[in-house]
């Protein structure tokens, strides 16, 4: 299973991901984000992130885990004790079963 | 590689064999899986031009003992001595060339990895196949899948490699692989479906290594029953058709018919197990018209033998089959309290269907919807968001 872990803490060091990190990514400052909208068919640019507020993530990986059990662990070691937090975010697959 | 077919299949099927043989004798996973890829190099290349040699399998673990020789010789003067000795072992008094696939599934399988480990391992040391093919196959990067392969190695190395999770471990994880390519087989994920023929060809290795374990042989019915299904379970755009409205002349007579006489014979000389009575339950949905009332019986036997909450939302649906929905609907009513299976898509969705049956459509389509949304797989939700119309 894939899952996205959107970082609410600063990035740490990826040993701990090794064999499960898809890939990861480390945002730059959320003040030279752009948000881009649309309305009535006209895009419009906003200066800032899309959703505004202190609470930005600061990065993200890509992991391929046994189970969402499994991915809320790795979520707890990228922690590590440190404030902050990490969200979960299960990725759609393209295999299913039939019912 | 030029090779006819014939030496590629006994190269494939005596490739685990030769690498259990070394690992037994001088461990270290590394280095005699190097000395084992050399080995099939070398008579890849020689066999087609030189013929066969009299006994294959010797003749690898030959090649392949002398090449980690020379690969440690440089290393370790003492240990060069040791395996130079093993290496003349006369093969008289050793497990047979099957015993050797089997041992090493169970270091694959050690309990100190965690199941995509294992599933890795065992592709790539069973099975044969090369690390990018393993990585295709579960779609991640190949980078990826290099390091879980060698870690779970190193793992192995610092576990030690008498520990292991047994034969229920093994078919396990041949299950997982069969479901991870059974699930996927359709539209850009066909290269995944090779996975259920891998898993088919491991589990009848270690059913013919144990011929007489009912379980191994529930497990290789359970697979056949459900591949025989394979071609009519999506259509050609990628949408799931249910068991029910399957076209059933594009289902696989040979396939049902060799995994039902399996799993008979299994049930009638060896004691009862969930991959047997899994295998009982899948050959009475292949049959026309479904016996829903023998299948209500074997899901209160699985029930009682390996309880779970997949298996009370299967028993209720084949209750709801016998009995009338609300009956089954009654059932469900346990699960909502079991954070198991409690925000599971399929308790929803079965919820939704019984509810349908029942008459009450306006609540099945909220149902539908709610299981829609909690499931992650895009043709799943497809259907629900079909059937909630």
């Amino acid at each position: 299973m894939k899952f996205l872990l959107n970082l609410y803490v600063e990035p740490t060091e990826e040993a701990a991901l090794a064999g499960e990190l898809l890939c990861g990514q480390v945002f730059a400052d959320p003040s030279i984000t752009a948000a881009v909208r649309s309305h009535d068919g006209v895009a419009a640019v906003t200066e800032g992130p899309y959703t505004p507020g202190s609470d930005q993530p600061t990065g993200c990986y890509l992991i391929d885990c046994d189970s969402r059990e499994r991915a809320l662990e790795v979520a707890a070691l990228i922690l590590a004790g440190r404030d902050g937090g990490v969200e979960v975010r299960p990725l759609m697959d393209s295999a299913g079963m039939e019912m | 590689m030029s090779a006819p077919p014939r030496v590629e299949d006994l190269l494939r099927d005596l490739a685990p064999q030769v690498l259990g043989v070394l690992l037994r004798r001088h461990g270290g996973f590394e280095e005699c899986e190097d000395a084992v890829q050399e080995a099939l190099l070398a008579a890849a290349t020689q066999w087609p031009v030189e013929g066969l040699p009299d006994s294959p399998r010797s003749w690898l673990v030959t090649v392949a003992s002398r090449r980690l020789v020379d690969h440690v010789r440089s290393e370790q003067a003492r240990r060069r001595r040791e395996l130079t000795v093993a290496a003349m072992e006369p093969e008289g008094a050793e497990p047979s060339g099957h015993d050797d696939t089997l041992n090493l599934l169970f270091l694959c399988c050690h309990p100190a990895l965690s199941p995509a480990s294992q599933v890795a391992l065992t592709l790539r040391a069973v099975g044969g196949l090369t690390t990018a093919e393993v990585a295709r196959a579960f779609l991640v990067p190949e980078a990826t899948m290099a390091v879980r392969i060698s870690r779970a190695k190193q793992k192995i190395k610092t576990a030690g490699s008498f520990g292991h999770g047994g034969l229920d471990a093994v078919l396990h994880v041949l299950y997982l692989i069969f479901n991870e390519g059974y699930t996927a087989s359709s539209g850009p994920d066909l290269h995944r479906a090779e996975l259920t023929d891998e898993a088919i060809r491991l589990t009848r290795a270690v059913h013919r290594s144990r011929p007489d374990d009912g379980e191994v042989a529930g497990l290789l019915a359970l697979m056949l029953l459900t591949d025989a299904r394979r071609a009519a379970r999506t259509a050609p755009d990628g949408a799931l058709i249910p068991l029910d409205d399957q076209d059933r002349d594009r289902w696989d007579r040979a396939l049902i018919d060799e995994g039902t006489a399996l799993v008979t014979d299994a049930m009638s000389r060896s004691p009862l197990g969930p991959y047997q009575l899994q295998a009982a339950i899948a050959a009475l949905h292949v049959q026309s018209p479904t016996d829903w009332e023998q299948i209500r019986i074997l899901y209160v036997v699985l029930q009682r033998l390996a309880p779970n909450p997949m298996v009370t939302l299967n028993h209720a649906v084949a209750v709801a089959m016998t009995r009338g929905p609300q009956a089954g609907l009654d059932l469900l009513e346990d699960l909502d309290d079991d954070p198991r299976i409690a925000r599971h898509h399929r308790l929803h969705a079965v919820r939704a269907h019984l509810q349908d049956l029942a008459g009450d459509h306006e609540a099945a389509r909220e149902n539908y919807l709610l299981a829609a949304r909690l499931t992650t797989s895009l043709p799943e939700q497809r259907y629900l968001r079909e059937k909630a119309g």
